[in-house]
């Protein structure tokens, strides 16, 4: 479970979240929207412990995310927006992911090959090399096969075509059980058949909140 | 410890494949073989001949472009990945901070001081080909100062790196640090205090808290004293302290600046946004 409560995040003198206090619990699968600069992804970050609030306590599972983040990322699967220009190759970064999670490597080829994503002949090639959408499918992939309690999806079909977009979404269904699911997203047609909650931010507030 | 060593490791195969590593290694290993094909072993200046002669001269060089180099090839490492959104990503997954960082630092270190080393040990292994008796007492040393100078801008870099934010402004900041050392090593000192009257117990502190003049200063102990290359400082330095000890503080306190400097640098990482 996850418990954001009365959270204010700073950067200068601009307000990027605005005392906001918020609940995610088990089977939660929810469509986090707004426009641009409206603290979605200030949330998340929060969330992945990335940020220390200026007030206010994230609380997931009874853990500080910033405090307890080991303990805490072993159950939290994260997609960013963008994949980023990782100089690793694939086989590498694979090994960075299996070592540090404990993620069996076959799991990985498994849901790389359910997203149609030939992983044995690039696996010497560096990630950034990868076209945008082989780098979104291997981290969908990757975020699949950890097998965590909580997943957060910032934008994850971006650079997606229809038939990965389906896959993604098939896979998702059949996995959302018993976890909290997060995806930040402009395009709520997309997701509106996998959440089962839809929340609207704007300018750091959480203007609306509501179950579909 | 594991996932320590695995950054590390990672980190060591990533800069293996950079472009700015293999310019880095053919500089240091370019300069022996540019001073073999020049004669430098069989020239004799200023008491100086043979594999003595061209380990001075490496070590000269050394002393100007290692600090830039391990700076601007460092100072990225944490600012860069955070720019890029790595950082985001690759700190997603059960790593605590302390070991991406200090795996990071260790990667980063035997990536920086390998080429350079191993440039001065192929010279030796290739003067020993050729018959020229080898300087053991200098080659020990200068692999201690080298190991001590890469440790100190090391620490500097990562704590650069953490500090700021923007690998633009890293780099920046780097480029000052270094002038800055730089232009306070010897002949520069002298003429502080000849313009500014300052005393020689101020000019002879500041070189010793300067790393680039320790080393410097280090380089040259072995040799004769008196001889005039040495500078004013480095003469009274060596004059007033047993050279032994300057050795040992030549070593000792760049390694301790810079462990310093890269845990400021954690802690300052630790402390603040990540990303």
């Amino acid at each position: 479970m996850i418990e954001v409560r009365g959270v204010t995040k700073k950067f200068g003198k601009t307000v990027s979240l605005d005392n906001v206090s918020i609940d995610f619990k088990k089977d939660d699968a929810v469509a986090l929207m707004g426009a641009n600069g409206a603290g979605k992804t200030t949330l998340i970050r929060l969330i992945l412990g990335y940020y220390h609030p200026n007030a206010g306590t994230i609380s997931i599972n009874g853990m500080d995310p910033v405090k307890e983040r080991v303990d805490i990322l072993k159950h939290v699967s994260f997609v960013p927006q963008l994949p980023p220009p990782i100089k690793l190759s694939l086989d590498e970064l694979i090994q960075y992911i299996c070592s540090s999670s404990g993620v069996k490597k076959e799991r990985i080829f498994h849901y790389a090959n359910e997203m149609e994503l030939d992983l044995k002949p690039n696996l010497g090639k560096s990630f950034f090399k990868l076209s945008g959408g082989m780098k979104q499918k291997l981290l969908i992939a990757i975020s699949l096969a950890k097998e965590s309690e909580i997943m957060i999806y910032d934008e994850p079909t971006a650079n997606l075509d229809p038939k990965a977009r389906d896959n993604f979404y098939r896979l998702l269904k059949e996995h959302e059980e018993n976890k909290i699911a997060l995806f930040v997203t402009h395009r709520l047609d997309e997701i509106k058949e996998i959440v089962n909650r839809q929340i609207y931010m704007d300018l750091g507030t959480i203007v609306s909140d509501e179950c579909v | 410890m594991k996932n320590l060593l695995l950054i590390a490791y990672l980190d060591l195969k990533e800069s293996i494949r950079a472009r700015w590593f293999i310019i880095y290694s053919l500089v240091f290993g370019g300069l022996i073989a540019l001073f073999f094909i020049a004669g430098i072993t069989e020239s004799q200046v200023m008491g100086f001949s043979g594999l003595s002669r061209l380990l001075l001269m490496y070590i000269q060089v050394t002393i100007i472009i290692l600090p830039i180099f391990i700076l601007i090839t460092t100072v990225r490492s944490i600012s860069g990945d955070r720019d890029s959104h790595i950082l985001e990503y690759m700190l997603s997954f059960p790593i605590s901070l302390s070991q991406y960082y200090w795996g990071k630092v260790f990667g980063r270190f035997i990536t920086v001081f390998l080429p350079v080393f191993m440039a001065m040990a192929i010279a030796i292994v290739y003067g020993i080909s050729k018959g020229a008796a080898v300087p053991w007492s200098i080659f020990l040393l200068y692999t201690g100062l080298l190991f001590s100078l890469s440790s100190v801008f090391l620490g500097i870099a990562f704590f650069i790196s953490s500090v700021v934010k923007s690998s633009e402004m890293a780099l920046g900041i780097s480029f000052f640090v270094w002038i800055f050392l730089l232009a306070f090593i010897d002949i520069a000192l002298i003429s502080l205090m000849l313009q500014n009257r300052m005393s020689e117990e101020l000019i002879i502190s500041l070189a010793l808290i300067n790393p680039m003049e320790i080393f410097r200063v280090a380089a040259i102990s072995l040799f004769d004293p008196e001889l005039t290359v040495m500078g004013p400082v480095a003469f009274y330095i060596l004059d007033t302290v047993s050279q032994s000890v300057f050795v040992l503080f030549s070593i000792a306190y760049p390694m301790l600046l810079g462990i310093v400097f890269a845990f400021f640098g954690y802690s300052i990482f630790r402390k603040r946004d990540l990303v």
